[in-house]
């Protein structure tokens, strides 16, 4: 009977620390795991909506136009993307003979879309939603803020948008054509023109929220969403929005009448796709981030998004269409601006605009506390 | 933290991947059949000439030159807008020194005419 219990205390004393090996092993899969699959859904998530967004866009305009829009490839041209997708990677491209640069042409458009992808990473999708049982297994926490507290998220957001422009002017300098390289000058120049008033834009929300962290941002909101504290900043973040994804009326990059198509004058196929990826990717990040900043996120209003988290995560895809919806309502109506207009109308008038509500802002938060 | 700047990591490996097996995917499966026509730089049907690198406005580089200042100033203010409410006036009083010279940068920028397009 002894030796049996000392056997046995000696095996369960042999067992722990490799139980606990193990255990270290499986939390740093985990660790690994969870955040890949996250990646990976994110991932799949904007091509979806990438995918959709043309399509919605392309609907919408026709419908604007009194057009039908896309109404063959499927139920309601539902199918438009897919196809377009084929065609994109089946195209041929026989442009190789003349570029500058083979390496930077290629991977021109693929530094594009990482920057646009990137972007993403911090942008709260929603809350956490408490651990629950599914069939009596135990699902953990899971947390909808994608990168839940990166105290540097609005930093982060801004350095990623400053190397999405190198896709776009290596790939406008290495086509070795007159209309790429005017077009990748116009989108240095629009690009970090306003992306001056845009940062100040933001200054006068971190006034508010005294934090870097989107969700931080997001939470403070749950009473009174910032575009109603800073309708000024929120249309200035919305114009300068439009002009950092190339948008019409801000599309003087790929001016079709003057520069055929900019910057992507030489490029086609897949490579073509992946640049147009990657506006669109932008767009969502903008409309994401606008949704974020000034509409409250998955917060606001908190009657409805405490109900459940994913009502939460509803609003915020509900937000973010709408900014996405005036994207397109803009292009519709609006002709495109002349390009010594639109330096003006950034460095005479956005500029000193946000300056002048930046002072005013933080003069009224000094005066009145809380 | 930490695991949220690992999911950060994972994600600009998974970003930089996406846009490469798009690119080989194309590389491997579409036609090729390149020709001297096919490969010449569009100009909308006429031959190209001289030099791709053509003299450009100077304005592109001025603009350039007064964003680095703007933007530096923007940076600058980060931290200053974060930490406000525990700064009290002094925050206030010296933003608004730092802010009035670089109105006074601006101003100049204009007067020189580096905001016009010629």
């Amino acid at each position: 009977m002894g030796r049996k219990t000392i056997f046995f205390s000696n095996l369960r004393e042999a067992g722990k620390p490799e139980q606990t090996e193990t255990g270290k092993l499986m939390d740093w899969i985990a660790n690994l795991l969870i955040p890949l699959i996250k990646s990976l859904i994110l991932v799949i998530g904007l091509l979806v909506g990438f995918a959709y967004m043309t399509w919605a866009e392309r609907k919408l305009c026709a419908r604007f136009q009194l057009r039908y829009g896309p109404n063959r490839a499927g139920p309601f041209g539902l199918l438009q993307p897919v196809a377009d997708a084929f065609k994109a990677i089946f195209k041929e491209e026989a442009i190789f003979g003349q570029v500058h640069s083979k390496v930077i042409y290629v991977i021109a458009p693929g530094i594009s879309l990482a920057a646009a992808l990137l972007a993403f990473a911090v942008v709260p999708v929603g809350p956490t939603i408490n651990s629950f049982q599914v069939f009596g297994f135990q699902v953990p926490d899971i947390s909808l803020h994608l990168a839940a507290d990166v105290n540097i998220g609005v930093l982060y957001l801004f350095a990623i948008a400053g190397l999405g422009t190198y896709g776009i002017v290596l790939g406008g300098w290495s086509s070795n054509n007159k209309y790429s390289l005017l077009g990748a000058l116009r989108t240095t120049a629009q690009l970090i023109s306003y992306e001056l008033p845009m940062g100040l834009a933001i200054v006068s929300v971190l006034l508010l929220s005294e934090s870097l962290s989107l969700v931080k941002i997001v939470e403070k909101q749950a009473v009174l969403p910032f575009v109603v504290l800073q309708p000024v900043a929120a249309l200035i973040y919305l114009i300068c929005g439009l002009a950092e994804t190339n948008r019409s009326p801000f599309d003087l990059p790929e001016t079709e009448n003057e520069l055929v198509s900019g910057f992507a004058t030489e490029y086609g196929g897949i490579k073509f796709a992946v640049f147009f990826m990657a506006e669109y990717i932008n767009m969502i990040v903008v409309s994401a981030v606008t949704a974020t900043l000034f509409l409250g996120g998955w917060q606001w209003p908190a009657f409805l998004a405490d109900l459940h988290p994913l009502i939460a995560v509803g609003l915020f895809f509900v937000k973010t269409a709408f900014v996405l919806f005036l994207f397109v309502w803009i292009r519709a109506s609006l002709p495109r601006v002349r390009y010594d207009k639109l330096m003006k109308f950034c460095w005479k008038f956005l500029f000193p605009l946000a300056l002048v509500n930046l002072a005013v802002t933080a003069v009224v938060v000094a005066l009145l506390p809380g | 933290m930490l695991s949220d700047y690992t999911f950060i990591g994972i994600f600009v490996v998974v970003a930089i991947a996406f846009p490469i097996i798009a690119l080989a995917l194309a590389f491997f499966v579409r036609p090729k059949k390149p020709d001297a026509v096919k490969s010449s730089t569009y100009e909308c049907g006429l031959e190209t000439i001289g030099e791709t690198w053509v003299q450009f406005r100077v304005q592109y580089y001025v603009y350039a030159l007064v964003f680095v200042v703007f933007d530096i100033e923007t940076v600058f203010l980060y931290p200053w807008a974060v930490a406000y409410n525990k700064l009290g006036l002094f925050a206030l009083v010296e933003m608004f020194i730092f802010l009035a010279i670089l109105v006074g940068g601006l101003i100049y920028a204009w007067r020189k005419g580096a905001l016009e397009w010629v």
